[in-house]
């Protein structure tokens, strides 16, 4: 059976930015333990002759012609954005990384 | 950070190590729109103006593949004689970061659309080295960020920054190398003909303009040293967006020194990205890479698989330009010049406009030195590139066409070119605003020639003698004396003439 341990969740929750609390580490190590376990047990039954599934529907190369469609007009494009300046969306200071 | 960075000469550090190196180039392709979605690709537009719901990560709104896109790909995959797979993946890379609107970049990750292949390319004395591909994939552009409070726009120090989405989601392809091992001291002039020559094939593709100093093709230079004969690598540096092929060559050079004073001084290198300076030619640290790493990629659950069929792969293929190194080998013979005149001409970017020259009826030696001389020099003095000057083959041509004639000579011509990049209109209007014709009367280069005799009986005197070279002043004085309009062919014929001479 898959382990999931504190310190994963722990680092998965930083990954996805997620502050979590003591309590809730050993929680949701406890839940996704359990989700994999699930999963793991199709593992069991899908053998080398099952291809994995990426998309519900057995379709491919759907494609787009490469012709322009109308955007959005800027104003619409930033209607949603917490904070703007000179037609750009503002985000806070980023730190950490280059 | 601030401190210097130690440094030993490039011939200890190459007497002790042999560097391993590895190329990331992305290219962005020229398509009219972006990957996922039908927003414009064209440059200059004001901010935020080329976006939509796809590209801005709202909820709910879903991608569809740019077919151009794809087709490129497969087109730069074959090119670089890479297999292409038969059914692939897009895949998210999770990370974030605002210039990703959606908090993941859609790429490839296990499923590249091309692999395994090799680009052989030349170094400057002719020598041919098979740089071996591991992958191309498709992926997307991130938007533009503007850093605000910082000195000089850096992000060290800003209090904001500001995003401007119109490049988030403009088709990229990532092309990766496998590493490039047993170059020795070469490697930084193999980094540098390698990405020259894939600048040069993606333009024959017709793919993208791969315009270094417009962002449209990027390296990112992965170096490390191990000490010779030892097989196993060491650990490599990652110098970021490297955006220029002077560029490249200097930072796989910087690092080379860079990493051999860590390791002949006991240290160990830390995997890291790191900045190239333009201005000092040096690397500095950017950030740790371990935990940066951890991209969480999966399978892009919005979009289907790419299935290539093989026909169409085939098609593809039969449709594929000449090899850029095969067609400079086969131009250089026929145009009967160097390795290293074609190195040149290369470098100057002027193999397409001297094809297209010769195509519009000039003869190769004419059309070779027209844009390697005048207008390399006009090129240079505006700092432009020769296709962007304001004249075409077709007028070149056309200019060589009336020196062959006879009606104008080089000076002349000169002035013709001139005038044309001026915006005076096409050559032959120019000839005749300026009034630029050869003097071919003959009645009045008569009287300029005996003028130039009896103006300078010395001379003449020489060349009845049998000073034949001599000639050459006279010319000249009747060259002034006509403003240069006259054949000075012509000119000498009847100096020679008039002096009873005739040329050995």
């Amino acid at each position: 059976m898959p382990g999931i341990t504190r310190e994963e969740v722990a680092h998965l929750a930083r990954l996805a930015r997620l502050e979590l609390k003591p309590e809730e580490l050993d929680h949701f190590a406890g839940q996704l333990d359990d989700i994999i376990g699930a999963v793991a047990r199709v593992s069991e039954v899908a053998d080398q002759d099952v291809p994995p599934t990426s998309h519900p529907l057995p379709l491919t190369n759907v494609m787009r012609v490469d012709e322009v469609r109308p955007s959005l007009t800027p104003e619409q494009a930033l209607s949603g954005a917490p904070a703007q300046e000179q037609q750009r969306f503002k985000v806070p200071q980023i730190l950490g990384e280059d | 950070m601030t401190t210097t960075t130690d440094l030993v000469s490039y011939e200890d550090a190459l007497a002790s190590y042999d560097p391993v190196m590895g190329l990331e180039v992305h290219v962005e392709l020229g398509t009219k729109t972006k990957m996922f979605c039908g927003c414009s690709t064209e440059l200059g537009a004001e901010p935020n103006s080329q976006t939509c719901p796809t590209c801005l990560g709202m909820p709910g709104a879903l991608p569809v593949v740019n077919a151009i896109g794809v087709e490129s790909a497969v087109k730069i995959g074959l090119a670089l004689h890479c297999e292409i797979a038969e059914w692939c993946r897009f895949a998210r890379k999770n990370y974030f970061y605002p210039d990703m609107p959606k908090n993941f970049q859609t790429s490839q990750y296990d499923e590249p659309i091309a692999f395994n292949g090799y680009l052989d390319v030349q170094l400057e004395d002719g020598e041919v080295f098979r740089v071996e591909i591991e992958r191309a994939h498709m992926e997307e552009d991130t938007g533009k960020s503007t850093h605000v409070g910082g000195a000089t726009g850096r992000i060290h120090g800003a209090s904001h920054s500001l995003l401007d989405y119109n490049r988030a989601g403009i088709p990229l392809i990532e092309i990766v190398t496998k590493p490039i091992e047993g170059a020795g001291e070469r490697a930084p002039e193999v980094a540098k003909a390698y990405v020259a020559e894939l600048r040069e094939l993606i333009r024959a593709l017709g793919v993208s303009e791969a315009r270094m100093e417009m962002g449209q093709m990027r390296c990112d230079v992965n170096l490390s040293l191990r000490p010779h004969g030892r097989e196993k690598f060491g650990t490599r540096s990652e110098t970021k967006n490297v955006n220029s092929l002077r560029s490249v060559e200097r930072a796989a050079r910087f690092e080379i020194m860079r990493h051999a004073a860590v390791l002949s001084s006991g240290g160990t290198i830390i995997q890291e990205t790191r900045h190239f300076h333009e201005d000092t030619g040096s690397t500095t640290s950017g950030r740790v890479k371990e935990e940066a790493e951890d991209y969480r990629y999966f399978p892009e659950p919005d979009l289907v698989p790419v299935a290539p069929s093989r026909e169409w792969v085939e098609e593809l293929r039969a449709g594929l330009p000449e090899q850029p190194l095969a067609r400079r080998n086969r131009l250089r013979e026929e145009w009967g010049i160097g390795a290293h005149d074609m190195q040149s001409i290369l470098n100057a970017g002027a193999i397409d406009p001297i094809v297209a020259t010769i195509e519009a009826g000039a003869d190769a030696t004419s059309a070779r030195k027209w844009w390697m001389g005048e207008l390399a020099r006009s090129a240079n003095e505006s700092g432009k590139a020769l296709e962007d000057l304001p004249i075409t083959p077709a007028q070149v041509a056309r200019v060589t066409a009336l020196v062959t004639e006879g009606s104008l000579n080089d000076k002349l011509a000169r002035q013709v070119i001139e005038g044309v990049l001026a915006g005076e209109g096409e050559p032959d209007e120019v000839v005749e605003k300026r009034g630029l014709k050869v003097v071919s009367d003959e009645g009045a280069l008569t009287t300029a020639v005996d003028e130039a005799i009896a103006g300078n009986p010395g001379i003449a005197d020489k060349i009845r003698g049998g000073k034949v070279q001599a000639a050459g002043a006279l010319v000249g004085a009747v060259m002034k004396a006509t403003r240069g309009q006259a054949d000075a062919a012509r000119v000498k014929e009847l100096i020679l003439e008039k002096l009873g001479v005739s040329e050995g």
